[in-house]
């Protein structure tokens, strides 16, 4: 039962929860104008403090094609926040326009806070580098409507595994299920954490650290890409020697199963190079685009049940 | 075998904390906010021998009783400890010192990023204790782990 709940991170998740989602997901898209007054009446507060493009306007469109309203804080800067108020009065207000509040954070634990203040659910649209719980319900339905299921496969996420809160909520969503193997792709200074391989640990899951994607290719169902940033490299010709190494081209993909799904939670730069996007194997913008109806089906879920 | 003579005199009403790690027992009275001007007899022996521990410390305080939140301070810091209360020369009760499930307020987070490092909010640093041995408290906010040297160093580290 999601009704009434805060969505703060993915271990807060069950199984059952994700799959309660993915079957409205299912519902929402074979027939979206059944519920295009699900929610109306309904005021959604978006509150970003931290840039976003997709986050941002899947959650204001999920809101309006189920019959609801969206109010926005706007830009940081041009709200009161510029003039010294902290966060957890600006919570109290939202808390007090809104239904449901949906909150980005640059700092880690924001979203749990905003949780604790307000009375209606919150839901963490990413904050700090772990969290970022409705963008895992995302990749796991994107790669259950691909593949049928998340059980048995054999995925391979790579890149940013330390910082990328993407990466970090798909992996500890994984361990929700009874997936065959992970590989875990990066170089070493963005190896997961400690706490990361810890929860694989106890969740039993058969996983593996490898540096190249070349060594684990061919035995992938699914490829989970993410952004190696620069600022996370102290020395910059550190960066430079490992940056290659994690760029998705037609030839590293040579061996490939051909139906291995590559995801990615964009934006990207430059880590998947344009001749994929006309593969079999990118389906990136489909995960995009599944971004609406998925957080439709948690805001209908949460709101009304 | 003769019994080894006794370094100090046995209290008559009082708290006698045991199996300190050894050089810890300073920090302890200070956490336990005890300076020497309470009044209190405080006895302390520093590094004497444990069968358990190698080397001990042990605090020995008449008149004093421990309030619960004393106890779990004293947890964090010595995991190990016992705590004995004494009554009229005999101990009437002995616990062990242990951390308590949740910690609020006097730990903070070694995170920059977490939100309980902001001044300007309104939220206490809380823990959740998620090993006891080696004690591991994990920041109910952000998630990052304070092991127990980071405990240890923020607790002796207090003015």
């Amino acid at each position: 039962m999601l009704r009434g709940r805060d969505i703060i991170s993915v271990s807060d998740l069950s199984r059952q929860d994700f799959e309660e989602i993915f079957r409205m997901a299912d519902e929402i898209l074979e027939a979206p104008e059944r519920w295009s007054s699900a929610l109306r009446g309904r005021i959604m507060a978006t509150a970003f403090f931290e840039p976003s493009t997709r986050t941002r306007l899947s959650f204001q469109t999920a809101m309006l094609r189920l019959g609801g309203e969206v109010i926005d804080l706007g830009e940081v800067e041009k709200s009161s926040i510029a003039k010294g108020e902290n966060f957890s009065d600006t919570v109290r207000m939202l808390d007090s326009y809104a239904d449901v509040i949906v909150i980005r954070h640059k700092l880690e634990g924001a979203a749990k806070l905003a949780a604790e203040i307000a009375e209606k659910p919150v839901i963490n649209a990413g904050d700090g580098s772990r969290n970022h719980p409705t963008q895992a319900m995302i990749d796991l339905y994107t790669i259950r409507r691909l593949h049928g299921g998340v059980d048995g496969l054999t995925i391979g996420v790579l890149g940013d595994l330390k910082y990328g809160r993407a990466t970090n909520s798909f992996i500890a969503a994984l361990t929700k299920f009874r997936i065959g193997r992970l590989y875990l792709i990066s170089p070493p200074q963005l190896r997961v954490r400690d706490d990361t391989r810890e929860l694989l640990v106890e969740a039993g899951i058969d996983f593996k650290e490898v540096q190249r994607l070349e060594e684990v290719v061919g035995e992938l169902d699914v490829l989970y890409a993410s952004r190696i940033q620069r600022e996370r490299f102290p020395d910059p010709s550190e960066y430079e020697m490992v940056r290659g190494s994690y760029v998705i081209t037609g030839e590293s993909l040579k061996g490939a199963k051909k139906n291995l799904t590559i995801l990615h939670p964009l934006p990207r730069v430059n880590e998947i190079s344009f001749e994929v996007d006309s593969t079999s194997h990118a389906k990136y913008f489909e995960q995009a685009a599944l971004g609406v109806p998925v957080r439709m089906a948690l805001l209908k879920l949460i709101l009304v049940g | 075998m003769a019994e080894k003579p006794l370094l100090v005199a046995k209290i008559r009403d009082g708290t006698i904390i045991d199996h300190i790690p050894a050089g810890r027992a300073l920090s302890i009275l200070r956490l336990m906010g005890i300076t020497g001007k309470e009044g209190f007899t405080v006895a302390i022996v520093m590094n004497v021998e444990s069968r358990k521990l190698g080397r001990k410390d042990i605090i020995k305080v008449e008149g004093l009783e421990l309030r619960p939140e004393d106890t779990d301070k004293i947890a964090l810091l010595a995991p190990m400890a016992t705590i004995n209360v004494v009554k009229d020369y005999t101990v009437v009760e002995k616990r062990k010192a242990v951390p308590p499930k949740v910690v609020e307020g006097f730990l903070r987070c070694k995170n920059p990023n977490c939100i309980t490092n902001q001044r300007n909010e309104p939220v206490k640093p809380r823990f959740i204790t998620a090993s006891y041995d080696p004690l591991k408290l994990v920041c109910d906010y952000c998630g990052l782990a304070l092991t127990f040297d980071d405990i240890a160093r923020q607790l002796e580290s207090r003015p």
